[in-house]
């Protein structure tokens, strides 16, 4: 194993029981840091405005992430689409420390993910079960997130691929070396990475949740389902009051076990989100659909 | 039998965790809450972002007591982001977090990821051996008062230090399969 790849997966176990936060200026920026994020994800526009505005979503405009760069002494994250190495190449030489290949943006490439392992930059992708997870490790990808539903502000899905992931997980842990062929050729991930996964009962690198995290019990939902740390896109800067949301979805996220806590810091934080029930949504609209 | 905690809010405790649990006569516990906190024989300030951990412990009401603790003499060892929660000086005009070691440092300072990196050497204090040492977004020691004591530096920076019963690394021991550091902490700082 080279030893980029373990640093890059270094950095995804420093980032764990963390929320990572969307912002798309340096002013939500300074906010979600002063909330106690533990990464910022920059781009133009959060999930929920990209459904709602339609077109092509892109890599956003590179002086705005230098800005956001600047602001925050935590790390930076921004979305390459699928299958776009050179937005990747670009977002690399800007000097930030992940690239999320991310399904909320439109794909670039409707075959092929980006050949990951040809960068030295991490990069964090996107996965509905675990073949799809393997697939991207297989690629390169140094942290794992659930897809959920991007922008719905509903968490149905993330619950869906969390439990699929773990519960794939449980099936292979311990079977026999040579039923392990089989499970690949099934799940149609690489075979070294089904080997590993029966033999630790976990994934090779850090699992994070994303897609739909609208409130403090969404957070601490995904983490007793075991997830390490929580992504929030347009959950917190679109809803009422985004300072105190995000903080609370930060306590919410390191005390999940403790419903106390979570009822406490739920107290009084206005509107969230409105959200979008997924029945609503035609099957080009399910961005988690995005991604092969 | 002594319990060593690891502070368990945010980063890579469950790391120091599992490597705890391989030395004998050693209970590990993670640290939420004061009632925890009160049990331990030393403690671990794992690596993590010291944002999240500094504003966590602080309103969740248990930088008090850890200070407190701290400074009577409670064994407590910083890898990266904890050893910037000890600092009492953070370059940059930041305010401190505990506050309690004579040291100021550096947050950030090789750079960001594409600047984290694997070295090795021998740290004479810890080990004989060389010692893998992982940086990862990882700071250095700017400047150490008299009274701190230090342990390794690389390429002229400091990396590790102690001071009384406090030890900092600005790297990730927890990272590696190597036991060294903290055997060190548990034979040489809590015994």
């Amino acid at each position: 194993m080279n030893k980029q790849y373990e640093l890059n997966k270094n950095l995804a176990q420093m980032l764990k029981g963390g929320v990572i936060m969307d912002v798309t200026n340096a002013k939500q920026a300074e906010i979600a840091q002063a909330a106690g994020a533990v990464a910022v994800m920059a781009l133009e526009r959060v999930p929920s405005d990209i459904r709602k505005e339609g077109g092509v979503a892109r890599m956003s405009d590179p002086k705005m992430i230098k800005e956001i760069k600047s602001t925050v002494s935590i790390p930076v994250m921004a979305k390459c689409r699928i299958g776009h190495f050179v937005e990747a190449q670009v977002l690399e030489s800007l000097g930030i420390d992940y690239i999320d290949e991310s399904e909320v943006l439109t794909p670039a490439d409707d075959n092929f993910h980006i050949d990951k392992h040809a960068f030295k930059i991490p990069f964090v992708c996107g996965a509905r079960n675990l073949g799809e997870a393997l697939r991207r490790i297989g690629e390169g990808a140094a942290m794992i997130r659930t897809k959920g539903e991007a922008g719905t502000g509903n968490i149905v899905e993330a619950v869906r691929h969390m439990r699929t992931v773990t519960s794939e997980i449980h099936r292979i842990h311990g079977l026999p070396a040579e039923e392990l062929m089989t499970i690949a050729k099934e799940l149609g991930a690489p075979y070294q990475l089904i080997v590993e996964v029966a033999k630790n009962g976990k994934l090779p690198v850090v699992n994070f949740a994303a897609g739909g995290v609208a409130t403090p019990a969404d957070a601490a939902l995904m983490m007793q389902l075991g997830s390490e740390g929580v992504f929030v896109g347009s959950g917190i800067f679109k809803s009422d009051n985004p300072e105190k949301r995000a903080r609370a979805i930060v306590k919410a996220t390191t005390y999940y076990d403790k419903p106390e806590i979570i009822a406490e810091v739920s107290e009084d934080l206005g509107e969230a989100i409105k959200g979008v029930e997924l029945s609503s949504l035609s099957p080009e609209e399910h961005l988690a659909n995005r991604g092969w | 039998m002594k319990t060593v905690g690891v502070l368990a809010l945010q980063g890579s405790f469950r790391e120091h965790l599992k490597l705890l649990g391989q030395i004998e006569g050693i209970h590990p516990i993670p640290v939420k809450n004061v009632q925890t906190l009160q049990q331990v024989d030393g403690i671990i300030l794992p690596g993590g972002e010291s944002t999240t951990q500094g504003k966590l412990l602080k309103d969740f009401s248990l930088l008090e007591p850890l200070k407190e603790r701290i400074l009577s003499g409670l064994p407590v060892w910083g890898t990266c982001a904890g050893t910037i929660l000890l600092a009492k000086q953070i370059a940059g005009d930041e305010p401190p977090h505990l506050g309690v070691m004579d040291i100021t440092i550096r947050r950030n300072a090789y750079g960001g990821q594409l600047d984290s990196f694997i070295d090795e050497t021998i740290i004479p204090a810890v080990s004989a051996q060389k010692i893998p040492l992982v940086f990862i977004r990882a700071p250095w020691i700017d400047k150490t008062e008299d009274n701190v004591k230090v342990l390794a530096s690389l390429n002229g920076k400091v990396i590790a230090a102690k001071q009384g019963q406090m030890l900092a690394t600005s790297f990730h021991p927890e990272l590696t399969y190597d036991l060294s550091f903290h055997q060190y902490f548990i034979d040489q700082i809590i015994k």
